[in-house]
């Protein structure tokens, strides 16, 4: 699995793309993985303040209901509405399908985050 | 994922290390170490699909049996199920259930007619001791031996469309032959003697076979099978696709549509009670809660609105009442729709009746809908 070096990563699988103070949300590859097929996912409206380790939403497969949490704080400014025709696409390429894009209230959080090698580490220890 | 639960072994069929093999995601299920799905499969949606479209093949051998046998075996099964067995023929089979005096499930259970003396039922796996237990004692005063042979099986159920041609590869009995809910015997990939039921819990044309329970001889019949059944796309399913298969269907599940709380009329089993064969354990119960009128029943409910209506979550009414709860939903992988399994007042049971589902505090509509979901089309 490639974990892409310019994400960071959370350990409830989560995966945030930063640039200055914006940044791109999805969840990790390893997490679709283990939802198995994803049949649902409900997201914020734009313009919802996020608060880091809260949840933002949920992701379903057939079998189980996940919470997403937020890697950081911030103002919601988009939201990939197409996943709601076509979940399906998280499990097809999880870290090309974003979730949401947020304007970061506090960029220095995102510092605390794994790695792209430290969560590939956590994921290994976790099986 | 652990491998013990409160420190109790988790129990394995003779399959268990063919479904790691396979890289089968494992899950506790009543007790039993089981494949809830593969992966390798392509996973749940890809599984549930096959069975409609092609074949698939599932482990059950964590289902039990109890084997009733010697001459009071016919009174025994009547005494203790609550459909007609007498109306059984030798190698026809029926679903029923074992209830409780007080009218409650005990388990629901298919009879198996073997012979005239000779009586099968087969029983949810996480209620297999609590079964052959009650059994044992509410045929005592009969005459006959019990026996709870659950672990001499290796039970593999291979459903869908293309089941039979896929079986009949392996086989010396004519499967044309075997009506839905009749079994044979015969050989079966070099096996003599094996029973073929024409029996499932998907909703689609399948038969469950039986064959000795050791490993070299589980592994050798799964892999023939799947051999067999490959030119269809045959592949291995699990207890995921089991699950979203009998919801389309509308079968029960145990500690879901039916329970110890739940009786026959709630649940909508009527006509596999026969109230008028002569008594048996639950009848009075059933006749007085007959009397006293449904307080609530069965109902299949499609989600209107987004969301997925899932076990245990509160149905209300459109004032926000609750007015009942969900015992089984989910996204239904070939219907592509949210469907669940409800119980309901009856004055909210009308087709098209709509009713909320509260999902994490927000009140989901949906409508009643028929049920079942799904049904299959009948041959020509």
């Amino acid at each position: 699995m490639a974990y892409p070096k310019d994400f960071k990563y959370t350990k409830e699988h989560e995966w945030i793309q930063v640039t200055g103070n914006t940044a791109t949300v999805g969840i990790t590859s390893h997490a679709q993985e283990s939802l198995g097929d994803i049949v649902f996912i409900e997201l914020p409206k734009v313009g919802a303040q996020l608060a880091a380790g809260k949840s933002f939403g949920t992701v379903e497969s057939v079998k189980a209901v996940s919470e997403l949490y937020a890697p950081a704080s911030g103002k919601v400014t988009a939201v990939n509405d197409a996943l709601n025709q076509t979940p399906e696409d998280v499990n097809k390429d999880a870290h090309a399908a974003w979730m949401i894009k947020l304007e970061l209230s506090n960029p220095a959080e995102t510092s605390g985050l794994l790695s792209a090698d430290d969560y590939e580490k956590y994921v290994a220890e976790e099986k | 994922m652990s491998s013990t639960v409160e420190g109790q072994t988790l129990r394995k069929t003779a399959l268990n290390a063919l479904h790691r093999s396979l890289g089968a995601k494992m899950v506790d299920f009543g007790g039993w170490d089981m494949p809830v799905e593969y992966p390798s499969s392509g996973g749940l949606m890809k599984e549930h699909l096959a069975v409609r479209t092609g074949v698939g093949l599932f482990d059950v051998s964590h289902m039990g049996d109890i084997l009733l046998r010697g001459p009071g075996a016919l009174e025994a099964t009547q005494w203790i199920s609550m459909n007609d067995a007498s109306k059984l023929q030798e190698g026809q089979a029926h679903y029923s259930a074992l209830l409780y005096p007080e009218g409650g499930f005990v388990d629901d259970v298919i009879v198996h007619k073997l012979g005239n003396n000779d009586y099968l039922l087969v029983i949810n796996a996480g209620t297999r001791e609590k079964d052959y237990g009650w059994v044992k004692k509410n045929v005592s005063r009969f005459h006959l031996h019990a026996d709870d042979v659950g672990d001499y099986y290796t039970q593999i159920a291979i459903q869908g469309p293309q089941a039979e041609a896929t079986l009949q590869k392996l086989t010396n009995v004519d499967l044309s032959q075997i009506k839905n809910y009749w079994f044979k015997h015969g050989t079966v990939c070099g096996l003599p003697n094996t029973m073929i039921a024409r029996t499932g819990y998907t909703a689609e044309d399948g038969f469950e076979i039986y064959v000795p329970s050791d490993v070299a001889t589980s592994e050798r019949v799964w892999n023939e099978v799947m051999a067999a059944g490959k030119e269809f796309g045959a592949i291995p399913c699990g207890l995921g696709a089991r699950n979203t298969l009998r919801l389309e269907g509308r079968m029960a599940l145990y500690g879901h549509e039916i329970s110890d709380t739940i009786n026959v009329w709630e649940a909508g089993l009527d006509r596999f009670c026969k109230m008028d064969k002569g008594d048996f354990l639950g009848r009075a119960a059933l006749e007085k809660a007959k009397a006293a009128g449904l307080t609530r029943t069965l109902v299949g409910l499609e989600a209107v609105d987004r969301g997925i209506p899932r076990d245990g979550y509160k149905v209300c009414d459109a004032a926000g009442a609750e007015i009942g709860y969900v015992t089984s939903g989910s996204y239904a992988p070939f219907l592509k729709k949210n469907i669940a399994l409800a119980y309901v007042p009856p004055a909210h049971a009308a087709l098209d009746h709509e009713v909320f589902v509260e999902i994490r505090g927000q009140k989901v509509k949906c409508k009643v809908a028929p049920t079942p979901f799904y049904k299959r089309a009948k041959k020509a």
